[in-house]
């Protein structure tokens, strides 16, 4: 059994929050700079200008790179070796992300009861997906989400009957009802499969991925390709001006599901797709 | 078409920017988002008296992060217009010439920002690094508790943003787009 002190879990989460929202991963980073030089729009290539623009100054100034610095979403991969010493878990992660917001100067978006809507001033509580692996590590994915395109998510309640067209039309659709709404250009999260809970999460988990990787069932893989080339023919482009970048990527997950149903959750994320991963 | 403009802006110069017109904005603008507006909107029901003078004013929809040392404000980019619909026509009524913000409109917006000869201008969604460089002195007027939701007058200088909805009606969110796919 490895002892971890929760202080540790505190000061990485910390420090995770601020660097996921000042720089982008070098896969999404990359990304914006390919949307940039393939753009066919002359606006939309402005528009992708400004955006890698806007990460430089966010690098240098530090300044975030959006300034809705999300929710804390929180992927803890909890080797079942592994004993915390100190404090609860789950109180060190929120602990983690007060301080990351307080002191990193992030915004403070969240309010504590959804109808009374009073700010909680420090960004807590996070929102923690556990998941008990085997080994004596912690592996912690710090994924800030803006509303922006939170909002723009949708869940579809499939039936086996829709196929992988329906899946096709869903997501597509969901896509185009985003639209400038979500500030575009997208990476597109989607869960296939599970139950109604599971889906949404699955196509949260997608957001996390490198998007240069593929699913590994080669089907799956194959659609997350297709979907793309569909969603880009949408011509929503850069801002929503039109163009030919409307998704950097979709990226999908799945899962065993009912033999009555087969769930499709969609995740909308804009381009400031962020995440920071340790293996403590 | 480039255009420079002073705000804030009377009726007639938002009548005269265009559907597409790439636009700079200098001068004094208020930042209100979802809470500013729910509260502005129960004051005038309660014929009360609002803290900012609406008439002939820009209001860019925003909630910054806050300002490190030395910095004037945070990242300040715009947030999705469409949840402030519901109280936007009783503001254009009121006189707002300018909104600043990103995403499509609702028709009744869009029919008030005719009735009104007001303008609708989005910002780059996603680029609030950038953006704060235009932002040269901002400082709460109201609403402080709201936090980052609080209202702010900021002063901007060559703030970039495109006109999406003219007095006209017209939508660049579905020109633009059509445009595009018909080259």
């Amino acid at each position: 059994m490895r002892e971890i002190d929760a202080n540790t879990i505190i000061s990485n989460i910390k420090e995770m929050c601020i660097e996921a929202n000042l720089y982008l991963s070098n896969d999404i980073e990359s990304a914006v700079k390919k949307a940039f030089d393939t753009e066919k729009n002359e606006l939309g290539k402005k528009i992708m200008g400004q955006l890698i623009e806007n990460l430089e100054i966010a690098d240098k100034d530090q300044i975030p790179i959006c300034q809705d610095t999300g929710m804390a979403i929180v992927f803890v991969k909890l080797g079942q070796d592994v004993h915390v010493t100190g404090m609860n878990l789950t109180d060190a992660i929120n602990e983690g992300v007060r301080q990351g917001y307080v002191e990193g100067y992030l915004r403070k978006s969240v309010v504590k009861d959804p109808i009374i809507r009073e700010n909680t001033k420090d960004n807590t509580p996070a929102i923690i997906h556990y998941d008990i692996v085997e080994g004596e590590n912690i592996e912690i994915t710090v994924a800030p989400k803006g509303f922006g395109s939170e909002n723009m998510s949708r869940m579809y309640m499939l039936k086996p009957a829709d196929g992988v067209e329906g899946i096709k039309k869903s997501v597509v659709e969901a896509v185009s009802m985003a639209g400038p709404n979500a500030c575009p250009p997208f990476v597109v999260g989607v869960g296939i499969g599970g139950n109604f809970e599971k889906a949404a999460i699955l196509a949260k988990t997608a957001l996390t991925r490198d998007i240069n990787t593929h699913h590994p069932d080669e089907h799956i893989a194959t659609l997350e390709d297709e979907l793309l080339n569909e969603i880009n023919a949408l011509g929503i482009g850069p801002a929503g001006l039109g163009g030919s970048n409307t998704a950097l990527a979709v990226n999908i997950e799945t899962f065993a599901t009912h033999i009555a149903g087969m769930p499709c959750a969609i995740n909308m994320c804009c381009h400031v797709n962020r995440h920071s991963r340790r293996t403590i | 078409m480039d255009k420079r403009i002073t705000a804030p802006i009377d009726k007639e110069t938002a009548a005269s920017l265009k559907s597409g017109d790439y636009c700079y904005i200098s001068g004094v603008i208020y930042t209100a988002r979802d809470a500013a507006h729910k509260r502005m909107y129960e004051t005038i029901q309660n014929n009360e008296k609002l803290p900012i003078d609406i008439e002939g004013n820009i209001i860019y929809y925003l909630g910054p992060s806050p300002a490190r040392p030395g910095q004037v404000i945070g990242s300040a980019g715009p947030t999705t217009s469409s949840r402030m619909d519901k109280y936007t026509p009783t503001l254009l009524n009121l006189g707002l010439t300018g909104m600043i913000g990103k995403g499509k409109r609702s028709p009744e917006v869009i029919e008030s920002i005719k009735a009104n000869k007001s303008v609708y201008f989005a910002a780059i969604g996603g680029a609030g690094a950038l953006l704060s460089k235009c932002i040269k002195k901002a400082e709460v007027v109201a609403y402080d508790d709201l936090g980052t939701e609080a209202i702010r007058r900021l002063e901007v200088e060559d703030l970039p943003v495109i006109v999406i909805i003219d007095s006209e009606g017209n939508n660049l969110y579905e020109t633009a787009v059509e445009e595009y796919l018909n080259k």
